[in-house]
């Protein structure tokens, strides 16, 4: 088992026909997801990579989509989020960077009213180690197993499931849940679902700087999470009031650095590593 | 993005959000032609510069004389203001705003943000004006008042009301803060802000509601549907090295250690700065090369790192997924061609392509020091410098 994607999941690219939807819709092709069609407004009845192209997004859930992954440009991604949750499907997987965040804080409205699961924007997507992947993560350093990822950040999260891999272990589900301010699914969502997830054994979890969102899903780990946790939070050396290459991650008026989200983690009971090469090292010294 | 006080309280007015009249100038001449044009017998100089504490650090001076605005302009700009928010050595002075006076009955405080726990922006504001808003938030919380805006229907009359019954204002004043506050809110929507900030708000003795100061922050991500705030952008307030990788689509944030950190992703960047820190290193700066770049803007990221006089070793730490290995290698070797570099560079790659990258370093022939992973890296670096790891 795993949360929320599995070998099942049938997949549409929104944007498909873009430079990225086309190199990783072939990516994740190549690794054995289920890619049944894209959406290209426009470009409905021709084909690519051997797969349909629809008008909308209904056509694509008539179809029989359920799972959706945007790689939409920024000044039309957030419509892009609304049609998908407007047509009933079950997750969207916005990989997107540069949506302006008070689209982004409409987008959040709207959907609070549709049963449509958001995980990004501006994230690597999701990974079921064997069985599918949606999004731009490298499919070959991940290996099936029973450790659940979550994160703020791509190539740290990379980081992180190969130290995973390189202790012979594996992965549940890794989730990159994206370094926006304003997202979709957050922590305590994944831990949450981790926590129920039989096939999960522990979980690490990494943040970075800005917002408070470490602090309170380290209160959910404290309150609710049996399994054990293992949790880093990059950016301890980063200056305060500079949006350091995420648009979330910037301490802003002395709030949301490192050190507190750090302690937040440590008091929960969460085994911090303050060194980011040891996560898979901390791990391995728990179980 | 940050603006200067006179740019954001030209767009106040272009909204109808009451502010004083005011000149810009650039040397002492304009300045006090400007008090003559704006008319009355008493103004206010004010340095512009991106920093707040302007007021702590004597960049605002009361004039009682148009001797007095050319002498208080002759003071400050060409100079360096220090404030409590610069570095010691301060910011440069460019230009000047000189306002005309006014006759203050009560200093507020008014700032709308995007709360990221609610995910909302939310309308502040308090009675303790001309207060840092982080030191009310410290000491007087429940000083704060509190509004959260409805992303599809904004901000309405009651939630204003409330907002202007809790400053305790009273009469005509109540209707002109609604007033106020909804403009202030559509600004804020329209521009795609991040920041909306007026420390202080004042209550004249006319009962009007006036913007004394103005702050505003962009979203950057939004900025590619405002091509009038874009151009408002004032790059001598920003760190010329970040101005350049900026130009070249690189991510990247000058630090005040010694060693130059090239990494793709922002969180791995940032997770490799600490790295070098916990092993007793000081990291140079943030760079993020991003998923998608070229050989060119590697290129371009060592000339930008090597720029830094301070840099004594670079640190490249890349984790290939979209990046792919190769691409770094060659861009390495291209900038080794074009670059002549005498400090220690140490490698390490992994992820997509490493093989392939591995042997492109090795058969170049580049003296380059290579680290198995990031931790190995880390210490190489520091150790390449001299430093013990």
């Amino acid at each position: 088992m795993s949360i929320w994607l599995d070998s099942n999941s049938k997949i549409v690219v929104q944007g498909i026909t873009g430079k990225n939807g086309q190199f990783h819709s072939e990516q994740m092709l190549n690794y054995g997801s289920k890619l049944i069609g894209g959406v290209t407004p426009g470009k409905g009845g021709q084909e690519t990579l051997d797969l349909p192209i629809w008008d909308t997004m209904n056509e694509a859930v008539d179809a029989g989509a359920n799972v959706s992954c945007i790689f939409v440009p920024p000044p039309f991604a957030a419509d892009a989020i609304m049609e998908a949750a407007d047509s009933g499907i079950e997750l969207v997987v916005a990989i997107t960077e540069g949506i302006p965040a008070l689209d982004m804080v409409k987008v959040k409205k709207y959907i609070s009213s549709k049963d449509t699961r958001l995980i990004g924007p501006n994230c690597p997507g999701i990974i079921t180690p064997g069985e599918s992947k949606v999004g731009i993560m490298p499919g070959h350093i991940h290996r099936r197993g029973d450790v659940g990822v979550i994160s703020r950040s791509g190539t740290l999260t990379y980081e992180a499931v190969n130290q995973v891999t390189e202790k012979g272990l594996g992965q549940s589900t890794c989730i990159g849940i994206g370094g926006d301010p304003v997202n979709g699914t957050n922590f305590i969502d994944c831990l949450e679902a981790f926590e129920n997830d039989k096939d999960t054994k522990s979980i690490i979890m990494i943040g970075e700087i800005g917002g408070n969102a470490e602090e309170t899903a380290s209160e959910y780990v404290k309150e609710y999470v049996s399994k054990p946790v293992v949790g880093f939070v990059a950016g301890k050396t980063a200056p305060p009031g500079k949006r350091m290459g995420h648009a979330g991650a910037i301490i802003s008026g002395g709030k949301g650095t490192a050190s507190e989200k750090m302690k937040a983690m440590e008091r929960a009971g969460i085994h911090v590593t303050e060194n980011p090469a040891e996560l898979g090292k901390t791990l391995g010294n728990i179980l | 993005m940050n603006i200067h006080e006179y740019q954001a309280k030209d767009l106040f007015r272009q909204y109808g959000v009451k502010t004083l009249n005011g000149v810009i100038a650039s040397n002492p001449d304009e300045a006090a032609k400007a008090c003559k044009d704006l008319g009355g017998k008493i103004w206010v100089v004010k340095a512009q510069v991106h920093a707040g504490g302007r007021g702590k650090g004597g960049g605002i001076v009361l004039c009682r004389s148009a001797d007095e605005v050319f002498e208080a302009a002759s003071n400050l700009i060409g100079k360096n203001l220090v404030t409590p928010q610069t570095t010691s050595e301060g910011v440069e002075v460019r230009k000047i705003y000189v306002e005309e006076g006014c006759n203050i009955s009560r200093e507020l405080y008014l700032g709308i943000i995007l709360d990221r726990e609610k995910e909302l922006p939310v309308i502040m504001a308090s009675t303790e004006g001309g207060v840092e808003i982080e030191e009310v938030a410290h000491k007087n919380p429940e000083k704060i008042l509190k509004v959260y805006a409805n992303p599809i229907t904004g901000i309405g009359d009651w939630q204003a009301r409330e907002i202007a019954f809790g400053l305790g204002l009273e009469g005509k004043q109540i209707k002109n803060c609604i007033s106020f506050i909804k403009k202030l809110y559509q600004l804020f929507v329209d521009l795609d802000c991040s920041i909306v900030e007026i420390n202080p708000l004042v209550v004249n003795t006319d009962n009007e509601i006036i913007a004394l100061d103005a702050k505003i922050n962009f979203d950057s991500s939004g900025l590619f549907r405002h091509n009038e705030i874009e151009e408002l952008r004032d790059t001598n307030e920003e760190e010329p090295l970040e101005t350049r990788a900026n130009e070249v689509g690189l991510n990247y944030i000058k630090l005040d250690g010694e060693i130059g950190c090239m990494v793709n992703g922002a969180g791995l960047a940032m997770a490799t700065m600490d790295i070098i820190k916990l092993h007793g290193g000081e990291p140079a700066n943030f760079l993020d090369v991003g998923g998608g770049a070229n050989a060119k803007q590697v290129t371009e990221g060592f000339k930008v790192i090597l720029s830094d006089p301070e840099v004594k070793a670079i640190f490249v730490n890349i984790f290939g997924g979209i990046m792919r290995c190769d691409f770094i290698a060659e861009g390495i070797i291209e900038a080794a061609k074009e670059i002549d570099m005498k400090i220690p560079l140490i490698v390490r790659l992994a992820g997509t392509n490493v093989k392939l990258g591995k042997k492109m370093l090795s058969e170049s022939g580049l003296d380059l020091i290579t680290a198995d992973d990031m931790d190995d890296g880390a210490k190489k670096a520091i150790r390449s410098i001299g430093g013990n790891a």
